[in-house]
């Protein structure tokens, strides 16, 4: 890929030092351009830890080592803190899974909205909320005006996780990293939520990594997919190639749902081979 | 390790130690056992438990420790200075500070067992039973735990003190009126989330009397969070009946207490410090004690409590 | 919008039933506190008619003074005249002054108020920070200091501390002054408008007084509030460690949001107003430690006021100190709850 928004070679993540530590991450490798990238896998497979070490989120127990990790051409390792809070809203954004918890419960959303503008950019207040007001109907909320008073628990989860992309957007970023960004919602919720970012998305020509454990979401909504397993990347292919995935695990994956157009009497369970753990698959 | 000690002391840590435990009290044993090894942990707990048996010890050897008497008096050598003969000096009436603090040990003792009594069983029953039963048994205990809750600690024990006539026991009995409440609090939390837990319904079931599963099934299991919060408080206890001592109430003299002997050196502090010195020393040792031993009781107990 | 219950009742009468109940449960504590203490009063040793005439009285004497006092009564019918009694204001008259307790109560009260402001005000400018500190740098050097900054907190008796710190800081260092308020000279200079001296002098620009007020009240409100300092810092620091483990901190720092304001601006907001309530519950503690700090400072607070009565087996003074307390400690408490509903936007 040339010009990769998102350059991430032979990725390690630990917690705890020395003998101790404990690896969560190991030999991840993927790169991002304006397209939608997928990572799936179980819990505990470490794509929220990938994720967010992307930010440089994560507790300062972890200790992250890579090859390279990159963000166009700012090495993200070697970045200051500053130059992370610079990157961090303006560059990339992070949508985290349920805005009841997401959200500062005592600061009105609007104001949440406007502070992520206001990091970012110098101006008068008044373009902070117009902006936010702009971006609130970009995200499709009616009467945002309304809305942009109104705490976190005075509105519904589909509105929260509008108001969280709202909030990981109005600064303008290349890239968004969306954590599970509608496991928390209705399902009937789901499929607007993911609409408007496909949409958000696309107008605006981002990237987009989409973590998340479900496998026919990410193969319906994204361009690419990244399979993880056990802190390891497993495989890397199109959504379109799904069918055609050739490690095992993948294929375990895909056998494991449950199909209205096959007929089963069993869903096959999926068997674990040690070998996984051992050597980092995938093709960026 | 093992193979350096004998037989008998094998067998006693494979006593503790098995995993398959063949009577009730080997159990319960075992479980103490094991506590103390999560207590043994805690450096600073094994400090209080320490400085808490040494209490006890001073309480205990009094005469062993110090050759003086902490009443007699000697106008001769009064407010003499710190030295080899009187290793806390003497007070205002000649008397050996050191003997007078290692004989307020007995005084303190005396305090902490008596609240101890009086204070745990009282609570106890009446939060559990509160938590238990419910209803208007819940909210007439409540109401009443709540009004004596209304006033801070000093205040209400001052108030009940003053009304009962100075003395040392008068002095207890008003400590206690104010140490109950909070243990009352905590059975009544605990009783109310174990109510719905289903071994208790399958007691009732099986019959048992609402007195029988107050006594025999919530009581023993209200005991472990009682026992650390009385422990923490009981630093409190000890600074409260400093406090009493301190106005006068409490151990009359020429008993040794130490909050009363701060009371008394109190107009000679200025050029004769030691004289309040040592029994501060003392009551902040001891609360110090308490707390942190606590502290690592609760680690022990109710490690969902901590921090 | 209004709100409505099952029956369709409008929000208005809803308040009204939660304010009446509210009122109720008041009450009744009031009423509790008023049993406790009248019980107390009644439990004292001294012979409340001897108190009244003297030890040298002959019968017919004794006989009318003891029907004056109602103790011929039944006791629950004195309870009642008692409560009426302190219903009006009428809470007897001092042996030791002679005065109406009631106006004693007035003139020592804010002596007290004013002491337990700066202390709380102290605890917090330490115990605020240092809660902060310690929870942000969780299991570093600071975290172990603010720790044992609670601990001796909660382990030295105040009585000893405040007598230390008269020996350091009044004889040896001669750095403020001793017992009182104010010295003698200015006693009376001010005329008072709070009661509160460093406001009454500082609204009249006395400023020499202020001064003067000032070093007398720093010591003990200093050390008055270090025992709050341990309270405080604590709570603070377990509330913001339960803050900086939320999501929204994330978000917030995915913002591109600095360390700093992320303390300040996101966490510690949302525990601004479970703080107000600690604040509330340590200025009750305060009452506490008020009475031996007003003892060994020699302060002429309600706290000395009490020990005063106490001595001199006052019945009359006792009762009423410890009602007035009780009440105070109540006021907090009710205050802090109905500034807790108002200020978190979760409950309204």
């Amino acid at each position: 890929m040339s010009n990769p928004l998102i350059e991430v070679r032979n990725l390690g993540i630990a917690f705890g030092r020395g003998a101790a530590a404990v690896p969560v991450v190991r030999g991840v490798s993927f790169a991002l351009g304006r397209e939608k990238l997928g990572i799936v896998g179980e819990s505990g497979a470490g794509k929220s830890t990938v994720g967010r070490a992307l930010m440089r989120l994560l507790p300062p127990a972890a200790r992250v080592t890579a090859d390279r990790m990159a963000f166009r051409d700012t090495d993200l390792l070697a970045a200051s803190e500053r130059q992370m809070m610079e990157l961090r809203g303006r560059r990339m954004g992070l949508i985290l899974q349920d805005p009841k918890y997401s959200l500062n419960p005592v600061v009105p959303v609007g104001e949440q909205i406007a502070e992520a503008w206001r990091l970012h950019h110098k101006g008068p207040a008044r373009e902070a909320r117009e902006r936010t007001l702009a971006i609130l109907e970009a995200v499709k909320i009616r009467d945002p005006a309304r809305v942009a008073r109104l705490y976190p628990h005075e509105i519904s989860g589909g509105m929260g996780q509008r108001v969280m992309i709202a909030m990981m957007l109005i600064a303008g970023p290349d890239v968004v990293i969306a954590d599970e960004p509608t496991s928390a919602l209705d399902v009937t919720v789901r499929l607007e939520v993911l609409h408007l970012l496909d949409e958000l998305i696309e107008s605006r020509g981002l990237g987009l990594i989409l973590i998340s454990h479900d496998l026919n979401l990410v193969r319906r909504f994204c361009d690419r997919v990244v399979i993880m397993y056990a802190g390891r990347v497993m495989e890397i292919l199109p959504a379109a190639d799904l069918e055609r995935a050739e490690h095992p695990y993948t294929r375990g994956l895909l056998a494991s749902l449950p199909s209205i157009h096959r007929a089963q009497d069993r869903l096959p369970v999926l068997r674990r081979d040690p070998a996984w753990l051992a050597g980092a698959g995938g093709t960026p | 390790m093992t193979a350096t000690f004998s037989a008998p002391q094998g067998g006693l840590r494979a006593w503790l130690k098995t995993d398959a435990p063949r009577t009730v009290f080997q159990s319960a044993m075992q479980q103490l056992y094991r506590g103390w090894r999560r207590f043994a942990t805690h450096p600073l707990g094994l400090a209080g438990l320490a400085v808490i048996l040494l209490l006890v010890i001073a309480a205990v050897a009094a005469p062993w420790l110090t050759a003086y008497d902490p009443i007699a008096q000697d106008m001769v050598n009064r407010l003499q200075p710190p030295s080899a003969a009187h290793w806390f000096g003497t007070d205002e009436f000649g008397r050996d500070v050191f003997a007078r603090v290692v004989y307020g040990a007995r005084t303190t003792i005396y305090i902490i067992l008596l609240v101890t009594i009086i204070v745990a069983p009282i609570g106890l029953l009446i939060g559990a039973c509160a938590g238990y039963l419910g209803g208007w048994v819940d909210e007439v205990l409540m109401r009443v735990t709540d009004i004596f809750l209304s006033f801070p600690g000093l205040v209400l024990a001052l108030g009940f003190a003053a009304a009962l006539g100075p003395g040392i026991t008068n002095a207890i009995i008003a400590i206690a009126l104010t140490a109950w409440p909070p243990m009352a609090r905590l059975a009544r939390a605990e009783a109310l989330s174990l109510r719905k837990a289903d071994f208790i319904a399958a007691v009732r079931l099986q019959g048992a009397s609402k007195t029988r599963i107050i006594t025999r099934h919530i009581l023993p299991m209200c005991l472990p969070s009682l026992v650390v919060r009385l422990t923490l408080n009981m630093a409190g206890i000890i600074l409260t009946a400093a406090g009493l001592g301190f106005l006068g109430l409490g151990a009359q003299p020429p008993l040794p207490e130490w909050g009363a002997m701060v009371s008394t050196g109190r107009e000679f502090m200025i050029d004769c410090p030691w004289v309040i010195t040592a029994p501060g020393i003392a009551i902040a040792v001891v609360s110090l004690a308490f707390n942190l031993a606590g502290d690592a009781l609760r680690d022990v107990l109710d490690p969902r409590s901590g921090e | 919008m209004t709100t409505v219950d099952t029956f369709n009742r409008p929000a208005r009468f809803l308040r009204m039933r939660r304010l009446s109940g509210r009122t109720l449960s008041v009450v009744v504590t009031l009423v509790g506190l008023m049993l406790l203490t009248f019980s107390m009063g009644r439990l004292l040793p001294a012979d409340p008619v001897l108190a009244v005439t003297g030890s040298e009285v002959d019968k017919a004497t004794y006989d009318r003074v003891y029907q004056e006092l109602g103790l011929d009564q039944p006791v629950w019918q004195q309870f009642l005249s008692y409560v009426g009694r302190v219903a009006t204001g009428d809470m007897g008259r001092s042996l030791t002054t002679g005065q109406p307790v009631s106006a004693d109560l007035l003139s020592v009260f804010p002596a007290t108020i004013e002491l337990a402001l700066v202390a709380i005000l102290c605890g917090t400018l330490v115990g605020v920070p240092l809660g902060v500190a310690a929870a942000v740098n969780r299991g570093r050097p600071i975290d172990h200091v603010a720790r044992v900054i609670g601990l001796a907190g909660h382990s030295v008796p105040i009585f000893w501390l405040g007598l230390i710190a008269l020996i350091l800081f009044y004889a040896k260092l001669q750095w403020v002054a001793a017992s009182g308020r104010i010295d003698i000279l200015n006693e009376g200079m001010v005329p008072p408008i709070t009661g509160l001296l460093l406001l009454d002098t500082a609204l009249q620009g006395e400023w020499d007084v202020f001064r003067d007020a000032l070093g007398h009240i720093i010591l003990p409100g200093a050390i008055l509030g270090y025992y709050s300092v341990a309270y405080i810092s604590r709570m603070t620091r377990s509330f913001m460690l339960e803050q900086l483990g939320q999501e929204y901190i994330v978000s917030a720092r995915a913002k591109g949001v600095s360390r700093r304001r992320m303390i300040w601006a996101h966490a510690f907001k949302n525990i601004r107003v479970q703080l107000l309530t600690v604040l509330a519950l340590t200025f009750g503690g305060l009452l506490d430690g008020a009475v031996l700090i007003e003892t060994v400072f020699g302060w002429p607070g309600l706290g000395q006021y009490l020990t005063r009565g106490l001595k001199m087996n006052d019945m009359n003074v006792v009762m009423g100190a410890v009602l007035l307390i009780g009440i105070t400690f109540l006021v907090i408490n009710i205050i802090s709850d109905r500034l807790y509903r108002i200020l978190d936007p979760r409950t309204r």
